[in-house]
């Protein structure tokens, strides 16, 4: 008899909960933020900040990543969709007609600042000192023929002495992100890409015939020399560690945290440093945004002040506390603009 | 020449030797196999327990404190400036150092959240205002991994993330007596943070605790009264074996499913909050139910027929006869395979990730809606974080889920041994 009570006692229990929740949701009392991966660290930062500065509670942060959070962010307006998405790259044309088309109308752009995606190997082998074309030319699927000729082969290269005569004659083995992730996205735009235009004749592809370009530049090869190694940074830093022969992309932030036991590679002639990246000499960087809903502010508590808080100089500035985690700050006049759309909540025109 | 046919006895000895290396071999093998899983077993508890047990001891300095009436200003205690007062300290302990930069690297020794200890305080007993007073604040996770050894002093000043001058500050504070680890409470009192010193498992706990106790009294009345229904009541037929192959495909469904199910269900369709454990708790319960239903049958079979006989004998009704007889002698196998679904339910994350339950939050969950994650979301989310002081951490959360799996388990097997009967 005991037994039966106890169970009844629970179910009713949780249906009394079920039915406070449906109320509860009716209005939500903290700010809901998704996306990014590369922009978590930061946003959460802010967050934690914010929620222990202010009498507001601290905002809640999924890391879906920049898509995923744009599909969340674009499902519509109310309190069950998010009021902030985070994205490593710009809101696409189709993702912001998707957020028309389901009612979210006004969307407010920041730009938060900058991330640098290094190369990097161990310390205990040496510096190398890349171009972007190397990079392509290693990892490409299909590369411009060696003998000449304006035609692509599969990619047979093997070792970085065969891409350029002055690397060393280790293989080429290179751990990296896997497609999902915003910073792989980022990687090839910026450093394949940029590599695969040194090409004339692939470059001159791009008018003539835009997706077989894309598909040259685009495209990593799946022979192993590129080792998908997962989301897990952490994970690469450690085994570039335990294996010096391999190089690792990933945001500046690990290299930042781990340059005991790790080193950036120079693209184009430029270290990955802090400096280099903020002036924009470091070639394979990226901005990084969060966008807002209008429709929210106003209805969930503490968007505004959160807005105040991620755009004041003390966060994002040059020595805000935003840089202790990585982040590269945008130049001042940028900073600025942001500021202000954060302030009077410019809304996105496409 | 007479041909001697060999005997029995010749044929079974001549066998012998090799018949008795045969058994040895097989046996080694088994053997082998098991040191080889005793030994990935030990190298894995190994290297985790060495990664984390560090984690649970944590660099404090200690700090005089003089709570000034004018820097706090007493009419607002709330937006105070409380960094100033340690800043004060640390300017007093330190005189040499001066200038802007040199006064900020010095004031990165303490963390960050240093200040909003100090606001506690004075919130809650606002009569220190005016006196001085001994004061434990965390220090910066670098300055905590120096103090573990995790940041090697022989390496270049230009790849650590502590400089000289800072470590010969620390050196001076540790002779001083004013800093040392000591056992790390934040770890088991604090919810999640970006700053590893401030960072702890409680609003993980607390949410497993939440999910879990939705999943139990969910699951657990569900599937006995399946169970039961099926075993005892259920006529057979094409229908009943049609469930039955239902409940065990179930059984093997990936886990992930069930978070699309969720997803599609609860959220979209019932408006259910995201990343509430009452959410999660429902997906987990679809996922063990077919678990419980399972081992409940299994126990329920197991009851010979003849107690059920005896009991319809006397004249018990068929629910007396279950409910009596029937259902008291089949509990704990039905409560042990219960206790290994919730320890499945446990260490799950990939249904909770659909549900939003894979998130940074910081604030311990209260109740059954509040935002909140689990324990192996949490570990998960350390993981990945890029601060050198979270992998100790990660480890250390490793330690307490597999703390819990180990006395869930244990309280299953303990069971099974005190109360089960053989017939």
């Amino acid at each position: 008899m005991l037994k039966k009570g106890l169970i009844f006692g629970a179910v009713s229990l949780l249906a009394v909960s079920a039915v406070n929740t449906s109320s509860a949701a009716g209005g939500r009392d903290y700010i809901s933020i998704v996306g990014s991966s590369t922009v978590y660290p930061f946003a959460t930062t802010v967050a934690e900040q914010f929620g222990k500065t202010t009498k507001f509670k601290t905002p809640k942060i999924e890391s879906t990543g920049s898509g995923g959070g744009m599909k969340l962010f674009c499902a519509g307006v109310g309190v069950e969709s998010p009021d902030i998405t985070n994205a490593s790259r710009r809101i696409k044309s189709s993702e912001f007609k998707k957020c028309q088309d389901n009612g979210v109308k006004d969307i407010v752009e920041i730009k938060i600042g900058y991330d640098g995606i290094v190369v990097a190997n161990s310390k205990k082998a040496e510096q190398l000192k890349l171009s972007r074309k190397d990079l392509f030319l290693a990892l490409a699927k299909d590369v411009p023929d060696p003998k000449g000729g304006e035609k692509v082969v599969p990619n047979p290269y093997k070792t970085w002495k065969d891409v350029n005569p002055e690397l060393p004659a280790t293989a080429i083995e290179v751990l990296g992100p896997p497609p999902t992730s915003g910073t792989r996205d980022a990687f090839v735009e910026l450093a394949m890409e940029g590599g695969c235009k040194k090409f004339d004749f692939i470059k001159a592809m791009k008018k003539s015939d835009k997706n077989a370009y894309k598909g040259i530049c685009h495209t990593v090869r799946e022979d192993g020399a590129y080792i998908e190694a997962g989301e897990n940074d952490n994970l690469i830093v450690q085994k570039l560690d335990a294996n010096p022969q391999s190089l690792g992309i990933f945001g500046f932030s690990f290299l930042d945290q781990n340059g005991d036991k790790i080193q950036g590679s120079f693209v184009d002639g430029q270290a990955p440093t802090f400096e280099n990246i903020a002036d924009g000499k470091y070639p394979v960087s990226r901005p990084l945004y969060f966008y807002v809903k209008k429709a929210h502010v106003g209805v969930i508590p503490g968007i505004a002040e959160f807005l105040a808080e991620f755009s004041s100089d003390r966060t994002w500035g040059e020595d805000g506390y935003l840089t202790e985690k990585g982040l590269i700050p945008a130049p001042a006049e940028e900073r600025a603009k942001f500021a202000a759309d954060a302030k009077g909540l410019t809304p996105l025109s496409m | 020449m007479e041909k001697q046919t060999p005997s029995t006895m010749d044929i079974v000895n001549r066998g012998l030797a090799r018949r008795y290396r045969k058994e040895k071999q097989f046996k080694l093998l088994g053997l082998s196999a098991i040191i080889a899983s005793l030994m990935f077993l030990v190298f894995l508890f190994g290297s985790i327990v060495a990664n984390g047990w560090t984690a649970f001891r944590q660099g404090a300095i200690y700090l005089d404190i003089t709570f000034d009436e004018q820097a706090l200003q007493v009419e607002n205690l709330r937006n105070a400036n409380y960094g100033k007062l340690i800043k004060t300290s640390m300017a007093e302990l330190f005189p040499d150092v001066s200038g802007r930069s040199q006064t900020r690297r010095l004031n990165k020794l303490v963390s960050s959240g240093a200040a909003f200890e100090l606001q506690d305080m004075v919130l809650s007993d606002p009569g220190l205002i005016g006196t001085t007073k001994l004061v434990r604040l965390p220090v910066d996770d670098e300055v905590d991994m120096l103090l573990k050894g995790h940041i090697s002093r022989d390496v270049p000043e230009s790849e650590r993330r502590i400089s000289d001058e800072q470590i010969a500050w620390v050196d001076q504070l540790v002779e001083a007596g004013r800093l040392q680890l000591e056992f790390n409470t934040t770890f088991f009192t604090a919810g999640d943070s970006r700053e590893p010193e401030l960072s702890g498992i409680k609003g993980a706990i607390m949410g497993s605790m939440f999910t879990l106790l939705v999943t139990l009294a969910l699951s657990f009345p569900i599937g006995v009264a399946a169970a039961v229904y099926l075993e005892e009541f259920a006529p057979s037929n094409k229908w009943t074996d049609f469930i039955e192959v239902n409940i065990n495909n179930l059984a093997a469904v990936p886990s992930i499913v069930f978070g699309l199910l969720g997803l599609a269900v609860f959220l979209n369709f019932f408006g259910l909050p995201r990343s509430a454990p009452l959410v999660g708790g429902l997906v987990l319960t679809l996922m063990t139910l077919p678990t419980i239903i399972i081992a409940s049958r299994a126990s329920l079979k197991s009851v010979p027929p003849s107690i059920r006989e005896a009991a319809l004998g006397v004249g018990a009704s068929k629910m007396q006869a279950i409910t009596h007889h029937v259902l008291p002698l089949a509990m704990p196998g039905m409560m042990t395979g219960t206790i290994i679904g919730m320890a499945q339910a446990l260490g799950e994350t990939a249904p909770l990730l659909m549900i939003g339950m894979v998130a940074f939050i910081v604030d311990v969950p209260g109740s059954f809606t509040d935002p909140s994650t689990v324990l192996p979301v949490q570990i998960y989310l350390w993981a990945d974080s890029p601060e050198r002081a979270f992998v100790e951490r990660t480890s250390a959360a490793i330690m307490v889920l597999l703390t819990f799996l180990i006395c869930m388990n244990g309280v299953a097997v303990f069971l099974r041994k005190k109360f089960e009967r053989r017939w």
